[in-house]
């Protein structure tokens, strides 16, 4: 599903943020990218999100390569992602289901598909009853949670989730990490970006660690035991 | 794209026009002013136009012949000038129709103080053609054709009064295209900035539909429909303002200065208003456009 060949991505000044990595992940698989900050891991997530292009080396998704792609072909491509983020972004003048709903507005859908769609995508995640509520009204969980069903409601072949329990206490934290191998369960392939070493060794799932842009091990049922 | 996709982004754009009013409101003024100025100066245009055409129609040029000119010269001079692409229409008068229109027009009621001349024709030799041009501005050519045909004694125009006319015709012109170029300059700027700044303000939301697979074309229509309501509105307002206006200007003209009343012929208003309404909301709808697509063209590659 995602295949990363001797990737490197070095930005205008300094130090390259990913060097030669080489990765393979399967459909159906539930990564752990790992590391501290300035490791590369959200660099890793922006090349597979054709935010950024590799400054060397294929990054192929889906059998697409992201480094040969056409600009018009991006957003067809961005569709095949569901993506989360650690601070949410979610509009704020609008209430869940809106924020849901965008998701499928600008893609195209139509009403009687979003009117299906986006109530099945807040019982998911648990959040039916909130439709009406803004953002502000919400807790951090809670809006993480719509985030979520955002980026579900398309039904992505992959999942990419940037440091998502980064701004969540623990209790929520493991509520979203229980909802994404829920997702995970249903097949959609799952990548996330974190540095919570307690939710990584709880789960036991595949764990690619990163340092300084290098990819240092990458293990099955792994464990987050770096350091710098 | 989907009805229900039109419907949400011409809701997004009256959106961006509501957020960021005080923009649009800028825009709409200016807009509303370069359309004020067209309307007004295109009714001039097309009042002075009437007006002069009016004059080309109505003055003819007189071709007086030598003395006991025959009437074969006569006929071939009628000839030549009647196959010249500029004339509209061509008049014989003889002389006797000369003394005739003379007459009715100097002596009027009274007839009698021309009784003295009974048959002795003062205009004798008066016998001439009244041609009618086409343009104003192909009259002197055509003056100068006649006085060099055979037999022609004098040729006399109207020229300096429709000349006149004509050169304020054409200055009329130059001075509202100047400002209305510098204008439309304003206009796209501010709706450009306009644009620009409702493009800051969605920044974040922008960020995020890119990411989750908005096209270009989507995330760009409503700033381009955002331009264009702002063009329409724009051009709607100066447009309903000289509707109501033209009327009463030409009635205040012709009520202050009476003695125009008759010699003027204005352009009903709904004639005016079948070029100037078209053109104006194409010209707002345009500008709004190009105002809006320059700039998200440049503000838009996410």
């Amino acid at each position: 599903m995602i295949d990363l060949v001797d990737v490197s991505k070095t930005y205008s000044k300094g130090q390259p943020a990913v060097k030669n990595a080489n990765l393979h992940i399967d459909k159906g698989e539930f990564v752990f990218i790992v590391g501290n900050s300035g490791s590369g891991k959200s660099t890793l997530i922006k090349l597979l999100l054709k935010e950024l292009d590799a400054s060397s080396g294929t990054v192929m998704v889906d059998g697409i390569n992201l480094r040969t792609m056409k600009r018009r072909q991006i957003a067809k491509y961005r569709r095949k992602l569901g993506v989360v983020f650690q601070d949410f972004r979610l509009l704020k003048d609008r209430n869940v289901y809106e924020n849901v709903a965008f998701a499928q507005r600008v893609i195209g859908r139509p009403t009687r598909v979003i009117r299906k769609r986006v109530p099945e995508m807040l019982t998911l995640v648990g959040l039916a009853e909130k439709y009406r509520s803004r953002p502000k009204e919400l807790s951090g969980g809670e809006q993480q949670r719509v985030a979520l069903a955002r980026a579900l409601v398309n039904r992505p072949d992959i999942l990419l989730a940037d440091e998502p329990t980064g701004n969540l206490d623990p209790q929520n934290a493991a509520e979203i990490m229980r909802l994404l191998e829920e997702i995970n369960d249903r097949g959609t392939t799952v990548v996330v970006v974190t540095h919570n070493k307690e939710i990584v060794n709880a789960m036991k799932k595949r764990v690619v660690a990163m340092r300084k842009g290098v990819i240092i091990s990458d293990e099955q049922e792994g464990e987050y035991h770096y350091e710098d | 794209m989907r009805i229900s996709t039109i419907v949400y982004e011409l809701k997004q754009g009256f959106k961006n026009i509501a957020r960021n009013w005080m923009f649009s409101l800028a825009s709409i003024v200016t807009m509303a002013a370069c359309i004020f100025i067209f309307g007004i100066f295109y009714s001039i245009v097309t009042n002075v136009n009437h007006i002069v055409k009016g004059v080309e129609e109505d003055v003819p040029i007189t071709v007086l012949f030598e003395e006991n000119v025959g009437d074969e010269v006569i006929e071939d001079v009628g000839k030549r000038i009647e196959a010249r692409p500029e004339v509209l229409e061509i008049r014989y008068v003889s002389a006797e129709q000369a003394w005739e229109e003379f007459r009715d027009q100097y002596f009027g009621e009274s007839k009698d103080a021309a009784e003295g001349f009974q048959d002795d024709n003062p205009l004798a030799n008066s016998s001439n053609y009244e041609v009618y041009v086409k343009q104003i501005e192909e009259q002197s050519d055509l003056v100068a054709y006649i006085e060099g045909l055979e037999g022609v004694r004098e040729v006399r125009q109207s020229e300096r009064a429709a000349k006149t006319l004509g050169t304020f015709n054409r200055l009329v012109a130059t001075i509202s295209i100047s400002i209305i170029v510098i204008l439309l300059i304003v206009a796209i700027f501010l709706i450009s900035n306009t644009v620009s700044t409702g493009i800051t303000i969605r920044r974040e939301e922008i960020g995020i539909m890119k990411l989750i697979g908005a096209t270009d074309l989507f995330v760009r229509t409503p700033f381009l429909l955002e331009g264009i309501i702002l063009g329409l509105i724009g051009a709607a307002i100066p447009l309903a303002v000289l509707f109501v206006m033209y009327n009463q200007v030409i009635t205040y003209i012709l009520k202050k200065f009476q003695v125009l009343d008759g010699i003027l012929q204005f352009v009903p208003v709904g004639q005016v208003f079948q070029v100037l309404l078209p053109v104006s909301l194409v010209l707002g709808m345009g500008i709004g456009f190009f105002g809006s697509l320059f700039t998200t063209r440049k503000h838009l590659k996410v």
